[in-house]
């Protein structure tokens, strides 16, 4: 069976250990994990795990079925219909040509965030294959660092 | 009402209606402990091991169907609980069990005694609590009851730091369970069972297909029904033997890798399969590209995540196995015509004729399976039959006339050598007037043979058959077909005085090496109501079989080997 790409949100109650158990059953059971975000949700108990991972139809209907099994575990949706957003943060020197970052962020939602006197961050926050775009874009800037946030979804 | 943790622990195994609890202290946990000294709602049997008190209270929670509790202390005592835990889990057993902590200033500080056990025992447990707050602790009582015995079932871990043992709370034991996360459906959807029902009207050649969850939903009485009223012959997986019952025409018997050869034809060649809480597992299917190829297949179970986990699933029904039988009885009523798989029946008939199961008795040694068969000629229907993990355990599997669901009891899906003595401790508890036979091995009988002790001193006359081949059999039988008989380190030559070692723990011990002795003993073993073993030389070079070799198709058993 082909390998599918798939975000699954799963909603879960704020229990210390409750992200362990994700990640446990992922691991123990050999499932890919390409990125994992979790937060909060606003007036409530639960929190949001997004998770994005790849398998066969077999594996990704296995994944929600056992994500639903643990207990603690309120609902998971599997959609192909998702509205994702990832955001990254990437880290330049001053040296390099900052009205060009500026405006390459500006193309990706972002824009700079921080100088000091010796480097600049910049972020940008977008679909997932539009960050892969502006951090090749990034390279002729030579950027220092990179850190990607994750991928959030939401149901359209 | 205002209670330690300790009292609460007490309380609440005393409110759920355990009788008895399987154990061993340690510092983490003696609060409880000393509870436990001052009450009498349930009683305790101190094990010496934290293995065996989980498989007793597993036997126990088997043989009789109710919540099974263990306790151990933290650290060493908990590691030594895991395998117990394990071996539940993939059994799907109903298990509460409760483990000391290091108190809750110590944790994550590497103290004495302390090791992660919810960590450890995430993918072994149901579910599992550590206890933070005495306040939470009632309801992590309640819940943990709830969980291991409803959807479906497995064991709780509730890890309780030894300060919260001490505190004082409010003990509020609520009456029921509200988990908004977690909501098992039992029903199954009438419309798929609907559908089902139709699929068997117009099957030619179906197949029920019975799995241990029959036996945990107490379903066997209905699946007997079910089959009567259709006609529709059935196989059963090792862990659902009893349910059909022996001698019925319609069983066909065990399938899959030492399955008979009509079960294992029959399922080859079935175009509807009736999975009712079996899940596919690779000793039954054999190579799955040429697993039931010309079978649909109706799926019941109530963990949806064993539905098309392994094979694609026609008719896919979530649910409790009792409640959905009775629903497909109710449409099959009057529709369906026996007689329209009659010719399959012929066939499969055929099958059994051409290839029973059978064995080459002989005079000059014990044969393995002439002893497991003379076992149920002489206490049959009486008996609670728990097995270790080998050959011992799948000729007993193979032979005996199993009559009823929770009469077998194993470890199927651990396949956990230790398993069957202390098992049969827990049954014995739990089913005093019947008798209890452990069919054991001389590798296994090793793994937890401590409990002679146990069994002595609370007066539990468990009889332990040690069908002794001097070989890690099962281990050895593979090195015969597959490794040139390079037996590597399966040679159990240097063995125990097995007479005496019963004997020093208060027990009784035999030896047999004949029919007529085996008769004799067996017999005064019952009447003598103590903790026996009864060491049986057996053919050392005896296989099981037929056998389909892991990884081969189902219809390729291999029905005799020659040297
Ligand atoms: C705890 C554990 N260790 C190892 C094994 C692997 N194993 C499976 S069967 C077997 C041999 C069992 O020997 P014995 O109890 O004498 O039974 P026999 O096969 O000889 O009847 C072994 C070592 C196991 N199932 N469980
Ligand atoms: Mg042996």
């Amino acid at each position: 069976m082909e390998n599918i790409r798939r975000v699954i949100s799963v909603i879960v109650m704020n229990e210390s250990s409750v992200l362990a158990r994700v990640t446990a059953l992922f691991a123990g059971r050999g499932y890919n994990i390409d990125s994992l975000t979790v937060a909060p949700i606003p007036q409530s108990n639960f929190s949001h795990i997004t998770i994005v991972t790849k398998g066969d139809k077999r594996i990704i209907e296995q994944i929600t079925k056992q994500l639903n099994k643990l207990v603690p575990v309120f609902k998971v949706m599997e959609h192909e219909e998702m509205i994702e957003k990832e955001m990254v943060m990437v880290k330049f020197s001053v040296k390099e040509r900052l009205s060009d970052i500026a405006a390459l962020c500006g193309a990706y939602n972002g824009g700079i965030v921080n100088v000091g006197p010796d480097i600049v961050i910049a972020m940008a926050a977008d679909e997932p294959k539009r960050i892969e775009h502006f951090l090749e874009a990034t390279q002729i800037f030579n950027p220092i660092e990179i850190v990607r946030g994750g991928v959030v979804a939401i149901e359209r | 009402m205002k209670m330690n943790g300790s009292q609460m622990v007490c309380e609440a195994i005393t409110r759920e209606g355990v009788k008895v609890v399987f154990g061993y202290p340690g510092g983490a946990i003696m609060n409880v402990y000393d509870e436990i000294y001052k009450q009498d709602g349930f009683k305790h049997i101190l094990n010496r091991h934290e293995q065996a008190s989980v498989h007793a209270a597993d036997g126990y929670a088997r043989a009789t169907g109710e919540v099974g509790v263990a306790m151990v202390t933290s650290g060493p005592g908990f590691t030594n609980a895991v395998t117990g835990l394990a071996t539940a889990y993939m059994d799907s057993i109903p298990l509460v069990v409760i483990s000391g902590q290091v108190p809750l200033s110590l944790i994550g500080t590497d103290g004495f005694q302390e090791i992660d056990a919810v960590g450890i025992s995430r993918p072994c447990t149901k579910h599992n609590y550590l206890v933070r707050d005495i306040n939470d602790l009632p309801r992590i009582l309640k819940e943990a009851f709830y969980l291991a015995r409803s959807g479906r079932p497995g064991p709780v871990l509730v890890d309780i730091p030894k300060d919260v043992t001490a505190e004082f709370g409010e003990f509020d034991y609520p009456d029921s369970v509200d988990m908004p996360t977690y909501k098992p459906s039992c029903k199954g959807n009438d419309r798929q069972i609907k559908k089902a029902a139709e699929a068997i009207i117009n099957a030619k050649k179906p197949l029920i297909y019975i799995g241990g969850g029959t036996v945990l939903s107490n379903a066997s009485e209905l699946v007997r029904e079910l089959a009567q009223m259709t006609q529709i012959p059935a196989v059963e997986t090792l862990m659902a033997r009893g349910v059909m019952g022996a001698g019925n025409p319609l069983l066909l018997g065990m399938l899959g890798m030492h399955g008979n050869y009509a079960s294992n034809m029959a399922m080859s060649e079935t175009d509807l399969i009736i999975s009712l809480g079996a899940r596919f597992d690779d000793r039954v299917t054999g190579k799955l590209s040429e697993f039931a190829r010309y079978a649909q297949i109706i799926h019941v179970d109530i963990d949806p995540a064993n539905i098309g986990k392994l094979v694609d699933v026609d008719y896919p029904i979530v649910g409790d196995i009792k409640i959905v039988v009775e629903k497909l009885i109710e449409q099959l009523q009057e529709r369906v015509n026996p007689k329209n798989y009659e010719s399959w029946r012929d066939v499969l008939k055929r099958y059994n004729t051409l290839h029973p199961q059978s064995f080459k008795d002989s005079d000059e040694v014990l044969k393995p399976q002439w002893v497991i068969e003379r076992i149920g000629k002489l206490v049959g229907k009486e008996a609670i039959i728990t097995s270790d993990v080998g050959q011992h355990q799948m000729w007993a599997a193979q032979h005996y006339p199993f009559d009823r669901a929770r009469q077998w009891i194993n470890s199927g899906g651990l396949g956990t050598m230790g398993f069957g003595f202390p098992a049969a401790l827990g049954a014995k508890v739990g089913c005093p007037e019947k008798v209890v036979i452990n069919i054991t091995g001389d590798g296994s009988i090793l793994m937890n043979m401590q409990e002679l002790v146990t069994a002595a001193e609370y007066e539990i006359p468990v009889i332990n058959v040690i069908l002794n081949n001097h070989y890690l059999g099962m281990v050895r039988q593979w090195q015969t077909f597959f490794y040139d008989k390079r037996y590597s380190e399966t040679d159990l030559s240097y063995q125990p005085n097995f007479k005496a070692l019963a004997e020093a723990c208060g027990g009784i011990g035999y030896d047999v090496t004949t029919k007529e002795e085996f008769d004799r003993v067996l017999l005064e073993a019952i009447e003598r109501k103590k903790v026996c073993f009864i060491n049986v030389a057996i053919d050392r070079l005896e296989n099981v079989l037929p056998m389909v070799p892991a990884g081969g198709a189902l219809y390729n058993m291999m029905l005799e080997h020659k040297d």
